[in-house]
């Protein structure tokens, strides 16, 4: 197990740290291995007060791997990391995942749960509230797909006119709901057909976080409505 | 208690000590500089008055009362009364290694004012003839004073009051010897208490604790690796005092065996009472303040830059109720006195008090908050 913010004696080497961990678990020193596996390498000989927040909890997870565990539990090992070290510990998760342990990771960020997991479960106020992998938990409580087309208020209009749809508009993008991908390029052969002016495409759906957000806010709601009952 | 796990973790302590200018300046130089210092300051002597430690054997006359008193009254001199129960006044000064000693014998004062001669018997230590010979004439200052106030015709020999000079048969004992054990206890006392004490809240903010929870490492056995750690640093730390004190300063200590077991107790008693304060404590912050509040008092109050002895009563009596009292008395009591039975006296106190704040800190001290 590894916690957030993951702290070890200050004058202390990557190195030695792996051999400290080794002695107390009674295993042999795998020190190389453990921080190829966690990309540490370079840093085998520097101390600990002078590595990075992303090496430090790289270490950590060194560590957490020295007694070779099957379960490995992540107590938001990327928070407060920058893009580059939260990949790099991406990377890690990935590779335990590879060799067959089982990971528990905590997290905040629900873009990581949804590149990572297998199966997540959304907790609230200390319940589970929707529970399965990211696919089915985006399938289960996630708006429809989304065509959005990047042009100006002529593509609103001419979608508005064409089939009473009721695009939105954000930002020079034009959203429309879709049941199925074969609608939504329907929609744009009638598009082309026309000769307005538009550069580009993307099909979107609701993300984790989306979805994360729509299920607290609906609770929230719900709760503040009881609340607000006499 | 497993001896392989408390070998790693002293490793690590040892290398990550090892590798902290601060901790190791505070452990080894600091108390190097203090002897150093005071060393060099006192080595000269002291210029104050000596101190003549009397037994008054007629102490209900105003006689030898006054006559005390007048020699307290000489600048030279300094006078100590010592209560008759202390026993023989020449193994008293011996003990405590005291250079003069005096005593008024019963019937001072009837004597004298019957005219029939009388003795004071001055006890003087060849070995500090300085302050023997500073004695001696006070002593003898008085006694013709008191000679004379019989307003004595000249052809009589008024010579009423004389003195019977004796040796004392034992070291006497200059700033030096007092320093060395004092400071080996100011090492013992200072280094685990600070250290500890914030190591303890440190790393339990910093959740270190809760990740060694997670190892097969107990409490028990991290307690143990860093008394050993500080056992270590103490034997150090002594070496240097001894050295410096015996080549530089030609202090008269001895050295025997029979202080080892202050430098193991000393730090174990320490360590596991910073961690007591430690554990005490919410943030590091409180636990420095309980640190030097159970620090300082013990710093000063405990022999570590002056014998005890020379106190005034109210601060010995202080000075008995904190521990690093024992430890000290007891290295004085080896290095100094050579009496072995007092030390093992001190030993058994300090003895029960580790026992009791070892069994405190197990109990008190936890991996992770509840």
């Amino acid at each position: 197990m590894i916690p957030q913010d993951f702290h070890f004696f200050e004058k202390i080497t990557a190195r030695e740290a792996v051999e400290y961990y080794s002695a107390l678990f009674h295993v042999r020193p795998k020190v190389d291995d453990l921080l190829a596996q966690v990309a540490l390498s370079d840093k085998a000989h520097a101390r600990f007060d002078t590595l990075s927040g992303g090496q430090k909890q790289k270490l950590g997870l060194a560590l957490a791997l020295v007694n070779d565990p099957r379960i490995c539990f992540l107590d938001e090992p990327t928070t407060g990391l920058d893009p580059h070290a939260r990949r790099a510990i991406w990377e890690v998760i990935r590779r335990l995942r590879e060799e067959g342990r089982t990971v528990f990771l905590t997290t905040h960020y629900l873009e990581e749960a949804q590149l990572l997991a297998d199966r997540v479960a959304i907790i609230h106020r200390g319940e589970i509230i929707a529970e399965g992998s990211p696919g089915e938990i985006i399938q289960a409580h996630g708006g429809p797909e989304r065509l959005v087309v990047t042009g100006g208020p002529p593509v609103a209009e001419f979608f508005r006119r064409r089939a009473g749809l009721a695009p939105t508009v954000r930002d020079g993008q034009v959203e429309i709901p879709i049941q199925s991908k074969e609608e939504g390029l329907g929609y744009l052969d009638d598009l082309r057909s026309s000769g307005i002016a538009w550069t580009g495409f993307t099909v979107e759906r609701d993300t984790l976080e989306d979805v994360f957000i729509r299920l607290v806010g609906r609770m929230d709601d719900g709760e503040l409505k009881s609340e607000a009952a006499p | 208690m497993n001896g392989r796990r408390i070998a790693a973790d002293l490793k690590i302590t040892a290398r990550g000590y090892l590798r902290n200018p601060v901790a190791l300046f505070f452990a080894l130089v600091f108390p190097l500089i203090l002897i150093l210092l005071f060393g060099l300051i006192f080595s000269g002597g002291s210029g104050g008055p000596v101190t003549i430690y009397a037994q008054n054997f007629d102490h209900q006359s105003p006689a030898s009362r006054a006559f005390l008193s007048a020699l307290n009254n000489t600048s030279a001199v300094r006078v100590q009364v010592v209560p008759a129960s202390v026993g023989n006044l020449s193994t008293y000064l011996g003990q405590n290694g005291y250079a003069v000693g005096l005593i008024v014998p019963a019937g001072f004062a009837a004597n004298y004012t019957h005219g029939l001669p009388v003795h004071v018997t001055l006890f003087t230590n060849p070995q500090a003839a300085s302050s023997a010979g500073i004695a001696l004439g006070a002593v003898q200052g008085v006694a013709n004073a008191f000679n004379l106030a019989l307003a004595c015709p000249p052809a009589r020999d008024c010579q009423l009051v004389s003195i019977a000079n004796e040796n004392v048969g034992s070291n006497v004992y200059t700033y030096i010897d007092y320093l060395i054990p004092g400071l080996i206890g100011f090492s013992i006392l200072t280094s685990p208490m600070f250290s500890m004490v914030d190591v303890t809240s440190s790393y339990r903010k910093e959740g270190l604790f809760r990740q060694l929870s997670l190892t097969p490492l107990t409490r028990a056995e991290w307690l143990t690796s860093r008394i050993l750690w500080y056992i270590l640093l103490t034997f150090l730390s002594a070496a240097i005092m001894l050295g410096i004190g015996l080549g530089l300063f030609g202090a008269h200590v001895t050295v025997s065996l029979a202080i080892l077991p202050f430098l193991v107790l000393g730090p174990f008693f320490f360590v596991a009472l910073g961690m007591v304060a430690g554990s005490a404590a919410r943030t590091p912050e409180t636990a420095a303040v309980i640190g030097n509040i159970i620090t300082f008092p013990m710093m000063f109050l405990t022999g570590t830059f002056f014998p005890v002895s020379e106190f005034p009563p109210a601060l010995q009596l202080v000075a008995r109720v904190l521990p690093l009292y024992y430890v000290i008395d007891g290295m004085n009591q080896v290095m100094l006195f050579g009496n072995l039975r007092a030390a093992g006296i001190d030993l058994a106190v300090i003895l029960v008090a580790s026992i009791v704040v070892f069994v405190l800190a197990i109990v008190l001290f936890r991996w992770r908050d509840e």
